[in-house]
């Protein structure tokens, strides 16, 4: 078992953890309905879709199964590289002289980010929390595989992107911050890291790992909010805490927090449904990705993301309006009413 | 009329519990007489441990997690031939007031402290990145920042000796110990060689049990 690539690990058993059941006001899981998902959502029977997660950077995937027509990038793409895991080079390689220490610099932002870029981070976030293993674990969104890329046409803004605005757009959304200036340090510190990261690999190209692996990742059933707060208290909030809070010790943020004010906001990739399953399955609980069922991982997603979030930056003013404009996507619940919420308001919204 | 019925509330609980309350004090300097040693007697005279058996520290952890390590040891999901029967001679009440009694001790310094160019650098590789071939995360990912410890799950690594960490890593690998939540530690054990328990072990050991807000 070695490299980068997919890990699957033997499932271990699973000990039930009993966990006390949080006061407050949450709606009790059997009173707890699924949302009806968005309006666009598809029937349950299985079709080709063409990429429909609009505001999603991996949503154009050309994996073998799709036909090259879902590929918006035209022809343009080379051939896919072999299946062989892309292997990062060691972080002991890193060279001693002034290029190493911008790649350093570029890890430590990225492992600690609210130290070492904290005027551009607006929650408890930090890079590796969705990027496991300092970006170089396959399936987790890994650097290596970004960096090769981009730039690249996103429908989330209708343009090309750089590098640079996709690392920009991390923060404005997923950090719920502001966009560092392209020509600074932070932004030149990660690049470079990322950039050394994928030492050798071909560019152009979806290397194996690349994103979140949701290629043909489907709920079995439609996703459930009260079997995904039954997975919650199992096997998530022992670290999350059982409000999604995450768990802070000594002025660091060790797990972070799930939903609220310090998560991520409305405009994040996370906040869809199938960025998060797919994450989730392949990553969560940390040290046992790959053991949760598929279901589980749908409906857990569901569950994290039915709570309320720090506002999408974009917001109009109008959530309706909003939703039609930037999330109006099958797995997006911005916008949605969940157990006789209506989520998207924000945080920070009046009565929100 | 609210706030007295909650002051005759507190005097009842007060009341009731300073006469049943296990003297927990006494417990560590005497034992009880169910057969109890004292706890002095392993884990130190502050609850520091003992570098040399391996006896783990006590102070300064979080109280749920030590009661309930106590349980286990009683029930046998931490499989220990010392800690069986003494856990098994307290009740649940003492062993209560034990894990308040201990929690509420200052913690030592680093327990066998140690200039960094005298540890096997792949114990602080593993402590503070993982090794994610086998999907081990860095301790510290769910041990706090230098292994501090967070909340009741994820006990202080940093200032316990060297061989009660090692001798865990030990027992999560040989299924002595299975009071793990999801199986994690277990698991993270069993990727690891002995070199790597052995170095990992001691980079913990040699650090402080407290560190400044904001530390690596």
């Amino acid at each position: 078992m070695s490299g980068t690539g997919v890990i699957r690990l033997p499932a271990l058993a699973a000990l039930a953890l009993l966990l006390v059941a949080c006061s407050g006001g949450g709606a009790p899981a059997e009173e707890a309905r699924a949302a009806e998902l968005a309006p666009a959502a598809a029937p349950a029977v299985e079709r080709p879709r063409l990429p429909a997660m609009a505001t999603s950077d991996n949503a154009q995937a050309a994996t073998a199964q799709s036909p090259p027509s879902a590929s918006r990038d035209g022809g343009e793409m080379p051939q896919r590289a072999a299946r062989a895991a892309f292997v990062p080079p060691a972080e002991s390689a890193i060279p001693v002289d002034a290029f190493g220490a911008m790649i350093r610099k570029g890890r430590d932002i990225f492992m600690h980010t609210g130290r070492y870029a904290g005027e551009y981070v607006g929650n408890s976030l930090a890079c590796v929390n969705c990027h496991l293993d300092a970006g170089r674990r396959a399936d987790s969104g890994p650097l290596w595989a970004a960096w090769v890329r981009y730039p690249r046409y996103r429908a989330k803004n209708d343009e090309v992107n750089s590098f640079a605005e996709r690392l920009q757009g991390c923060f404005q959304y997923s950090m719920n911050g502001k966009a560092p200036p392209p020509d600074g340090e932070v932004i030149e510190a990660l690049s470079t890291y990322s950039y050394w990261l994928a030492t050798d690999a071909p560019t152009g190209v979806d290397l194996p790992g690349f994103g979140y692996p949701k290629q043909g990742f489907e709920p079995p059933e439609k996703p459930d909010y009260g079997r995904g707060e039954k997975v919650y208290r199992e096997s998530c909030a022992i670290c999350h805490g059982a409000e999604g809070e995450g768990q802070a010790v000594a002025g660091v943020q060790v797990f972070p927090p799930l939903w609220g004010a310090q998560s991520f906001n409305w405009g994040a990739g996370m906040h869809e449904l199938d960025n998060a399953a797919a994450f989730i399955k392949a990553n969560m609980p940390l040290s046992l990705g790959g053991t949760l069922g598929d279901q589980q991982a749908w409906d857990v997603a569901m569950f994290m993301n039915s709570h309320e979030r720090p506002q999408d930056p974009r917001f109009t003013g109008d959530v309706a309006e909003t939703r039609r404009r930037f999330h109006d996507t099958r797995w997006s619940l911005y916008g949605v009413e969940v157990n006789g919420r209506l989520l998207g308001r924000g945080t920070e919204a009046p009565g929100g | 009329m609210k706030a007295a019925i909650v002051v005759i509330a507190a005097s009842l609980a007060s009341g009731g519990l300073s006469a049943a309350a296990p003297d927990a004090a006494a417990i560590v300097r005497e034992g009880n007489d169910k057969g109890a040693p004292p706890c002095i007697a392993c884990h130190g005279a502050h609850g520091e441990g003992q570098v040399a058996g391996g006896f783990p520290r006590l102070a300064g952890l979080d109280a749920a997690y030590m009661e309930r390590q106590m349980d286990d040891f009683a029930s046998g999901s931490r499989d220990n031939a010392v800690m069986k029967p003494i856990a098994s001679a307290l009740s649940k009440e003492e062993r209560r007031a034990l894990a308040r009694h201990y929690s509420g001790l200052a913690p030592p310094a680093a327990s066998e402290p140690a200039a960094s160019d005298e540890l096997d650098p792949q114990g602080e590789s593993i402590a503070l990145r993982g090794r994610w071939e086998g999907q081990v995360p860095a301790c510290v990912a769910c041990h706090g920042p230098s292994g501090v410890g967070v909340g009741s799950h994820f006990p202080p690594l940093a200032a316990q000796p060297a061989g009660y960490i090692a001798a865990q890593l030990h027992a999560w690998k040989d299924g002595q110990r299975r009071n793990d939540p999801m199986g994690m530690m277990q698991h993270v054990a069993s990727e690891l060689d002995e070199a790597e328990i052995q170095a990992v072990a001691g980079w913990f050991a040699a650090q402080p049990a407290m560190i400044e807000e904001g530390g690596p």
